[in-house]
C-alpha cells in the first residue's frame, strides 16, 4: 500500500475540472478527486466554473478569452492550490494569461500568484505531494504520450512516468517519439481535419508498434483524438486518463 | 509578388493525397530528427549557445539602422559597393542593372532564400540573361521548374526516382539509380557553367558590421565557386542578418549548422570581405551587397512579433513540425514552409494574403524548442491568429463569430451552461453507436469522419461532486 503524506493532510486544493471533462469525462474528475482523498487533501470544487477561455485565445478571439479569464481567477481567487486534469488547460492559467493581460500591469499581478497556485495534476502529485506511489493496482503494458501543452509548457515529463511505474501490475514501455504531438490541437482538429487525422495515424502505428495496451496522458484532449482513431478503427488499446490509472485499485 | 494568395486547405489536401511526397517526407525527416538530436545533444553548452544567440539578435535588431550603417561603411572600406532595396522589385532592377551595366549573359547562383523571396531568376530569364542553381537541391529544383520545399534541403519532396526520372526528361541521361551517379552528371554539367559564367549570385547567412565581412555557410562548394571565380559577385541580404561582431559567428556558425544539418561544422564557410585584393589570387573584381526590406521593417515595428526577424533560415523548425511532414512545403504557398513559414510569410506579404496559416498549426510547440535562437513561435502564431480575426479584409467570418459570441454567452453563465450540456446530452442520442458519436452532421462531420466522438455524459462531475465531495479518503 502507499504510504500516506502526512504534510499532505493540510494540503487545500480547488479542482479545475476543465469543461471537457465535465461534460464528456466526468469518470476522469471522480478519479481525480478519490486519488486526492485517499492521499489525505482537502478537495473543494467551485461550482461557478466553466472554461477556463483557451478555446477562444488560440483561435484568435482574445477579448473574449479575456472576458473568461477574469471570470476563472474571481472564482478561483480563494487560498490553496489549483489542480487540474489537463496540462492544457493548467498551461492556458499558468503560462497563457500572462500573455493575455501583458500590458495590463494590475491583471498581471493577480494573474502571477493565481499562475503560481496553479498545477497539472500529475506534477501536483510528484512535486507538491512527493507522492510517486498513490497505492493503484493496473494490469496492463502501459504506454505514455506527452501531451504537448504538458511536455513543453509546463515541463511535466518525468512525473507521469513516475507514477505510472509505481501502479503495480503495470509493465511500462515507451513508444517511438512520445513527444510527438497526436495532431489534437484544440479547434484544429477541425479546421484541418485531415491534416490533423494524418499526423493522429503516425501516432497510432508508434502505440501498436510499442505492443501497449493501454495508453496513458494528461490530457484528455489529446485523448479524445488518440481514442477517437483507436474507436474507429477497432484496434485492441484502451485509451485512459492517468487520474484513472491511479484511481484503479 | 503581389498576385500570390496562399490557399493552406486546398495545397495540403494535394499534398496528403501524394503518396509519393509522403514517403519523402517521411524518410527525409525521420532520418534527420536523429541526427540534429546528436548534434546538439553532444553539446553540453547548446542551451547557454542558444541563450547567447538570441541576446545578441535581440540587441542587433533592437539598434539595426546602427549596425546596417555600420556593415555598409565597412563593406565600402574593402572596396564593395552597398544597395539599398526597400522592396523585390528594387532589389531585382538593382541586381539586372549590374548585369546589364558589365555585359553580362550568363549568372551562377548559389543557394539563397532572398533570391527565392524576390524571383530573381524571373528578372534575369525576362533580361535573356540565362541563370543556373549550382546548389544541387536547387540544381533539381531549376529543373523541375518548381519551388524549393524547405530551406535547407529545397528538394526534399522528391524521391531518388524521381531525380533520376528528372535528369533522364531534362539532361538526356541515362536512367542513373544512385545518388553519387547523379551527383557525378551535375557536377560534370555545372563545371562548365561555372567557368563561362560573369556574374555569381549569393545569399548571405551572417554580414558582421564590424568588418563588412559576410559569410556564406554551404557544404558542396558551389557558393565558394559562385563568389570567387566570375568577375562580378552580387550578394543579396535581408535587413535582419547583420551582426555586430566577426567573434559573434563563434556562436551563430555553431547554432546554425548544428541546427541545420546535424554537423559539426560545414565543410565550407566562406568569410567575404570586399572584392579581390592585389595581393589575392582569386575572386571577383566587383563586389556589390544588396540590402533588402522587402517587408522586414513592418515586422520590427510590431513589438509583439518582431522575433520573427531573429530567425537564421537553419530550418530546424521544419523538420521537426509534425504539420510540415505532412503537408509538405508547397502547401504553405509561398519559399518559407513550416513553422517559420506561417509566422513570416502572413507578415511579409500581408495578413490577408495568408491568414490561414497562423492556424495551420496544431501548437504542439516543438518548433520553439529546437529554434537556436529560441522564437517562441506558437506565441507569434497566437499574436498572427488575434490579428486575423480582427483584420477587416479577412476578419472571423459571421457564422464563427456567432458561435463564438454564444459559445461566450454559455460559459459566461453556469445556469445556461449546465442547460446547454443537458441539452447536448439528449440531441446527440439519435447518433449514438456502442456509446459514441460515429457520424455527426456538419460541422461537426468534420471530426467524425475519420474519428468516433465521445458521447456528453448522463452526469457531468458537477452533479456527481455532491456525492463524492464527502467520501472519505
Amino acid at each position: 500500500m502507499y504510504i500516506l503524506n502526512e504534510a499532505s493532510k493540510k494540503i487545500k486544493v480547488s479542482l479545475f475540472i476543465t469543461c471537457l471533462v465535465d461534460i464528456l469525462f466526468p469518470q476522469v474528475g471522480v478519479s481525480m478527486v478519490k486519488v486526492l482523498k485517499r492521499l489525505g487533501v482537502e478537495v473543494d470544487f467551485p461550482e461557478e466554473q466553466t472554461c477556463c477561455g483557451q478555446p477562444a485565445f488560440n483561435s484568435g478571439f482574445r477579448q473574449d478569452a479575456k472576458v473568461l479569464a477574469k471570470r476563472f481567477i474571481s472564482i478561483f481567487s480563494q487560498d490553496g492550490f489549483i489542480v487540474s486534469p489537463s496540462g492544457s488547460c493548467t498551461s492556458m492559467v499558468r503560462v497563457f494569461y500572462k500573455e493575455l493581460f501583458h500590458d495590463d500591469q494590475k491583471m498581471l499581478d493577480v494573474v502571477n500568484i493565481l499562475s503560481s497556485r496553479t498545477y497539472e495534476f500529475s506534477e501536483f502529485l510528484v512535486n507538491v505531494l512527493k507522492v510517486d506511489d498513490v497505492g493503484a493496482t493496473y494490469n496492463g503494458r502501459v504506454t505514455y504520450h506527452d501531451s504537448c501543452h504538458a511536455l513543453r509548457e509546463l515541463r511535466v515529463q518525468n512525473e507521469p512516468r513516475k507514477l505510472i511505474k509505481s501502479v503495480k501490475g503495470v509493465d511500462f514501455v515507451e513508444m517511438k517519439f512520445p513527444d510527438t504531438c497526436c495532431g489534437f490541437g484544440g479547434t484544429f482538429s477541425v479546421k484541418f481535419p485531415d491534416v490533423s487525422v494524418s499526423i493522429l495515424d503516425e501516432k497510432i502505428e508508434s502505440i501498436i508498434e510499442s505492443g501497449a495496451d493501454t495508453v496513458v496522458s494528461t490530457d484528455m484532449g489529446c485523448l479524445m483524438q488518440i481514442g477517437g482513431a483507436i474507436n474507429r478503427k477497432k484496434l485492441p488499446v484502451k485509451t485512459i486518463h492517468i487520474a484513472e490509472l491511479l484511481a484503479s485499485v | 509578388m503581389e498576385d500570390i494568395k496562399v490557399n493552406f486547405e486546398k495545397n495540403s489536401a494535394t499534398a496528403l493525397k501524394n503518396a509519393n511526397l509522403q514517403r519523402a517526407l517521411k524518410n527525409a525527416i525521420d532520418q534527420f530528427r536523429n541526427v540534429r538530436g546528436k548534434a546538439v545533444g553532444e553539446f553540453e553548452e547548446w542551451e547557454q549557445l542558444r541563450a547567447s544567440a538570441r541576446r545578441i539578435k535581440e540587441w542587433t535588431i533592437g539598434q539595426l539602422d546602427e549596425y546596417l550603417e555600420m556593415l555598409e561603411a565597412n563593406v565600402i572600406k574593402a572596396g564593395g559597393t552597398v544597395h539599398w532595396a526597400s522592396d523585390a522589385k528594387e532589389a531585382c532592377e538593382i541586381i539586372l542593372d549590374i548585369a546589364k551595366k558589365h555585359n553580362v549573359k550568363s549568372v551562377v547562383k548559389s543557394k539563397s532564400m532572398a533570391t527565392e523571396e524576390i524571383e530573381l531568376n524571373h528578372s534575369f530569364e525576362g533580361a535573356g540573361i540565362k541563370v543556373v542553381e549550382t546548389d544541387l537541391g536547387e540544381y533539381i529544383i531549376q529543373l523541375a521548374n518548381e519551388r524549393p520545399s524547405h530551406i535547407i534541403a529545397p528538394a526534399i519532396h522528391k524521391t531518388r526516382e524521381d531525380i533520376s526520372k528528372l535528369f533522364v526528361e531534362k539532361l538526356n541521361t541515362p536512367y542513373y539509380k544512385e545518388p553519387e551517379e547523379l551527383t557525378k552528371i551535375a557536377r560534370e554539367k555545372l563545371r562548365s557553367e561555372f567557368l563561362n559564367a560573369d556574374m555569381g549570385v549569393s545569399g548571405v547567412n551572417f554580414a558582421v558590421a564590424e568588418t563588412g565581412t559576410i559569410v556564406v555557410v554551404e557544404n558542396e562548394g558551389n557558393a565558394r565557386f559562385t563568389t570567387t571565380v566570375p568577375r562580378i559577385h552580387v550578394a543579396l541580404m535581408g535587413i535582419e542578418k547583420v551582426i555586430p561582431r566577426f567573434e559573434d559567428l563563434s556562436i551563430f556558425l555553431n547554432v546554425l549548422i548544428r541546427s541545420a544539418t546535424g554537423q559539426k561544422m560545414s565543410t565550407y564557410v566562406s568569410f567575404i570581405t570586399g572584392p579581390k585584393r592585389n595581393s589575392d589570387l582569386d575572386g571577383p573584381e566587383e563586389f556589390h551587397l544588396v540590402i533588402m526590406d522587402n517587408g522586414r521593417s513592418k515586422i520590427l515595428s510590431h513589438e509583439e512579433t518582431r522575433e520573427s526577424l531573429y530567425c537564421i533560415r537553419c530550418g530546424a523548425c521544419i523538420y521537426i513540425c509534425p504539420v510540415y511532414k505532412k503537408v509538405g512545403g508547397h502547401s504553405y504557398g509561398w519559399v518559407y514552409p513550416g513553422p517559420i513559414g506561417a509566422i513570416i510569410t502572413p507578415q511579409l506579404l500581408g495578413i490577408d494574403k495568408a491568414h490561414e496559416l497562423p492556424f495551420a498549426s496544431s501548437l504542439c510547440g516543438a518548433c520553439k524548442d529546437v529554434c537556436p535562437v529560441k522564437i517562441n513561435i506558437p506565441r507569434v502564431l497566437l499574436e498572427l491568429r488575434s490579428r486575423v480575426i480582427s483584420d477587416r479584409r479577412v476578419g472571423a467570418g459571421f457564422l464563427l463569430r456567432i458561435a463564438v459570441r454564444l459559445w461566450r454567452f454559455t460559459m459566461e453563465n453556469k445556469g445556461i451552461y449546465n442547460l446547454a450540456s443537458q441539452l447536448s446530452y439528449i440531441l446527440q442520442k439519435p447518433w449514438i453507436r456502442h456509446g459514441r458519436l460515429t457520424s455527426l452532421p456538419f460541422p461537426f462531420s468534420r471530426w467524425t469522419k475519420k474519428r468516433d466522438f465521445p458521447a456528453v455524459a448522463k452526469t457531468s462531475f458537477r452533479k456527481q461532486w455532491n456525492e463524492i465531495k464527502d467520501l472519505e479518503g
